[in-house]
């Protein structure tokens, strides 16, 4: 890969091998590319493997709580606007513990990326099953086979009416970063599940099976459409890869009382003295 | 019992939840202080929408009245239920009136045909502004005080709703003059001047004021009684000030956004209760190792678990004092009157930015419904200063330092990068598991305790004999009660020492505690948590613990029976 403003020179605590190392790169090229200035960029994670990625760049990165990285996010982009945020972390993060913010997010649309690296399984707790997990899936714990329905975030996410849903593959190069760049660009919440082997833990999902078990959506598939998006997110035959939906929606941050009157970010501001014993006189 | 010389009076109107008891509230305290009175009031209530058996009290007074009484003076009981549950604070010359359809006739009943006036007024609704009057007219003021609050509050309303509104009070008024002429000297509290220039205002305003005070400009929360009130007050205030206000779909969502406000350039807290900051908790600890202010206000009301959710205690100082795993610095304020609700409030955020760590307010469900008139506010003259640096190229979010607070930077502000970590991380914020850093992190963060207490916390107040040999201790919402009471007794040896600072425990508490021959703590919960925090800190014990956790708040008659040797009733 190209040498990005966004590289950084540090251990990297990943298996050799592993689907993050690919995703890293694209995210900094998309970046890059984009031209996006570290100074003004934010990537916030969750924990597990894949949250660990905003360590190994060069920007500023809010690495918070299992599950939590949506509503940090949230109000990153809500407090100073003028930043380009990006979450990103591992499905058991976005899907299991931070489900319910994942659902919330959509609904608010903050104008941030929200890439999800989805490797069916839990890397750093050592191969217990995902949230994505399939149906039979063998773990120590789950030693009878996963008996749970597979969480599909696409379906989720278009019934949920989010503005861009987007699936990619990690060993797809050129398809994957232009789908980041899209996701970055576009104006509103956007979710990529990025699928990635797991070298270590899932021996079922390989590099072989996502071959197997992937496609391109259609060359005529129409993004506007939601109904055909939902449909293509539920296939039961194949994984399908690209972007599945995309519109414009009213965005969160746009929309908050507080820039009304003024688009300054937060810490640019300081409290109107004369606001306060006004507001305060009207006690009497 | 002849005349009125306490020259004050308590009102107490009860009925069912959606009888309209908050609306006589507003107009009937408002009418009285402008009537030159000063005001209390506060209500206690089920947690239902409609129905229940739900009760307000106000305190009419030549002096300034701060504190819930027991005693009830004039009672309008809108259902017999309610009048029989509180039948047992009514005392020989209370005055008991309501609708003769609705309340048996016994004892020193007034018969105030509520329904039938206000249908003669024109409409049953009318049957509060009518109570209002009856009770304007009861106490012998003038009608006009209270056509002003009418007009007031229904001038920008249609014509005829202001219009019906004034007839019925001026109906209402007539009753109660007529019964006045009976009883003259029994309710009448001559006003002593003019309160318009004094402020009026309950618990939730007040931590709402002290937050834009302290520069607030973020709130996320989930609705939570009694902890709503802060976040509707800065919802309303969220486009004159500029505040992001967002109701999140959990508490874990709203503590994670307060402290991505706090990194990104915001000043922001959380209001929520006991159950909902549970929830919190493993954010709070997020805050403790990113080193990350954040303001939480904690709104009692009594557990465990849903407990008894629209009433009061103070229960949770331990959880405060104990919320999150591993060890960090945090500082826990308790006020206990409307002045140090605005004070706390706005010291949080402060104190918050200058230790980088999360300051909790503890306030409870009595302190935030009670309204009273103060003087003034304690408003600060200027805005608050924010610690955050414009960050340079070699910028660590974590640079070691003498007092271990190192300068905040932010992102998008200055040439620097700022890294959060909540893995144990080294000056830069990048994660490390060097056994050497572990300590030098843990030793940095902990040196901010300094930065709570000591000279930067907020000093107790005694009240009471200076030379006391008994000292009663208390925190938040008890205050005021306590002083009512000692000033009624004034026995020459007991004080009362009030915390609006519970943790770290300042240096003077524990130099007057130690004062003390008799150690008494007062606490709205079942164990005396905090006379237990300051056994930890200093070693004093406490000889007697004063304590309540029937969801209700101390009265005055409570605290003057205790001072007294006497059991709670």
């Amino acid at each position: 890969m190209s040498e990005t403003v966004f590289d950084r020179t540090c251990d990297i605590a990943w298996c050799p091998g592993c689907g993050n190392f690919a995703i890293l790169n694209l995210v900094k090229e998309a970046m890059s590319e984009l031209e996006l200035d570290p100074q003004q960029s934010v990537l916030v994670s969750g924990i597990g493997q894949a949250a660990k990625a905003p360590q190994y760049m060069n920007s500023h990165h809010f690495n918070g709580l299992h599950g939590r990285a949506l509503p940090a996010a949230t109000a990153i982009k809500a407090s100073n606007p003028e930043l380009t945020v990006i979450a990103e972390s591992g499905e058991g993060d976005m899907y299991g513990e931070g489900g319910n913010h994942f659902i919330h997010c959509i609904r608010r649309n903050p104008n941030l990326t929200n890439i999800v690296h989805n490797n069916m399984v839990y890397g750093l707790t050592k191969g217990q099953a995902s949230p994505t997990s399939q149906r039979g899936f063998v773990t120590p714990v789950q030693v009878s086979g996963v008996m749970t329905e597979p969480f599909n975030p696409l379906a989720v996410a278009i019934s949920l009416n989010a503005s861009f849903v987007a699936r990619a593959y990690s060993a797809h190069r050129p398809q994957t970063l232009e789908v980041i760049k899209q996701a970055i660009a576009h104006n509103g919440y956007a979710l990529i599940d990025i699928l990635q082997p797991c070298v270590t833990f899932n021996h079922v999902n390989t590099y072989q099976w996502f071959e197997e078990n992937t496609d391109y959506l259609d060359a005529g598939h129409d993004p506007s459409d939601r109904m055909q998006a939902f449909a293509r997110a539920v296939d039961p035959e194949v994984m399908h890869l690209g972007v599945f939906y995309q519109q414009e929606r009213p965005v969160f941050e746009a929309q908050l009382d507080a820039y009304a009157e003024n688009p300054e970010p937060l810490y640019r501001r300081r409290l109107d003295m004369s606001k306060l014993n006004r507001l305060a006189s009207q006690f009497k | 019992m002849t005349k009125n010389t306490r020259n004050e009076i308590s009102i107490v109107l009860g009925g069912p939840a959606g009888a309209g008891i908050q609306t006589i509230e507003a107009i009937l305290t408002q009418t009285l202080k402008s009537a030159g009175l000063h005001v209390f009031s506060s209500k206690e209530y089920m947690s239902r929408v409609r129905g229940g058996s739900n009760s307000v009290e106000i305190r009419a007074s030549r002096v300034p009245v701060r504190a819930f009484v027991d005693r009830i003076d004039i009672f309008i009981p809108f259902d017999q239920a309610t009048r029989e549950r509180l039948q047992g604070r009514c005392h020989e010359q209370t005055l008991v009136a309501g609708d003769p359809e609705k309340l048996l006739p016994d004892g020193n009943f007034f018969e105030l045909p509520l329904q039938q006036l206000a249908q003669e007024a024109g409409h049953k609704i009318l049957a509060n502004t009518i109570a209002s009057g009856f009770l304007v007219g009861l106490m012998a003021l003038d009608v006009s005080f209270l056509e002003a609050t009418l007009e007031q509050k229904f001038g920008h309303q249609d014509a005829s709703l202001l219009e019906q509104n004034l007839v019925a009070a001026r109906v209402g008024w007539q009753v109660g003059s007529q019964a006045a002429v009976d009883r003259p000297p029994l309710f009448s509290v001559a006003a002593t001047g003019n309160r318009a220039e004094r402020l009026f205002l309950n618990g939730h305003q007040a931590v709402g004021l002290g937050a834009i005070a302290g520069g607030c400009s973020f709130i996320s929360s989930y609705p939570m009684s009694p902890s709503t009130g802060v976040l509707t007050f800065l919802a309303k205030q969220a486009r004159e000030f500029g505040i992001v206000v967002e109701q999140a779909e959990d508490e874990i969502s709203a503590i994670n956004m307060g402290i991505g406000s706090w990194y990104a350039g915001g000043r922001a807290m959380v209001t929520t209760s006991g159950g909902g900051f549970a929830l919190m908790t493993e954010g709070v600890s997020l805050a403790g190792i990113v080193e990350s202010p954040m303001v939480i206000h904690i709104a009692q009301r009594p557990g465990p678990g849903t407990g008894l959710p629209t009433r009061t205690e103070q229960g949770d100082l331990d959880l405060a004092l104990y919320a999150g795993h591993g060890e960090f610095p945090r500082a826990i304020l308790a006020p206990g009157t409307l002045e140090d609700a605005v004070r706390c409030a706005a010291l949080a955020f402060d104190m918050a930015d200058a230790a980088q760590s999360p300051v909790f307010i503890l306030t409870d469900q009595y302190l935030l419904d009670s309204y009273y008139d103060v003087a003034e506010l304690p408003l600060p003259k200027k805005p608050p200063e924010s610690q955050i640096v414009e960050t340079t190229v070699d910028y660590k979010r974590y640079s070691y330092s003498e007092d271990g607070v190192s300068p905040r930077g932010i992102p998008g502000f200055g040439q620097g990068i700022v890294r959060f970590d909540s893995d144990e991380h080294d000056e830069e914020g990048v994660i490390t598991e060097d056994a050497d850093v572990r300590i030098a992190m843990m030793d940095k963060r902990l040196e901010k305790f300094a930065r709570l207490g000591g000279e930067h916390a907020l000093p107790p107040q005694l009240y009471g004999a200076e030379e006391y040999s008994r000292l009663i201790v208390g925190w938040g919402s008890t205050c005021d009660t306590v002083i009512e009471a000692l000033a009624l007794i004034d026995d020459g040896q007991t004080a009362f020492l009030y915390c609006p600072q519970v943790f770290p425990v300042p240096d003077q508490v524990t130099d007057l505690i130690d004062k003390a021959e008799e150690l008494v703590f007062i606490e709205n919960n079942a164990t005396g948590q905090f006379a237990r925090l300051i056994h930890r800190e200093t070693g004093l014990a406490a000889d007697e613990h004063w304590l309540k956790y029937d969801g209700l708040p101390f009265s005055v008659e409570d605290v003057v029976a205790l001072v007294n040797g006497e059991a709670l009733v």
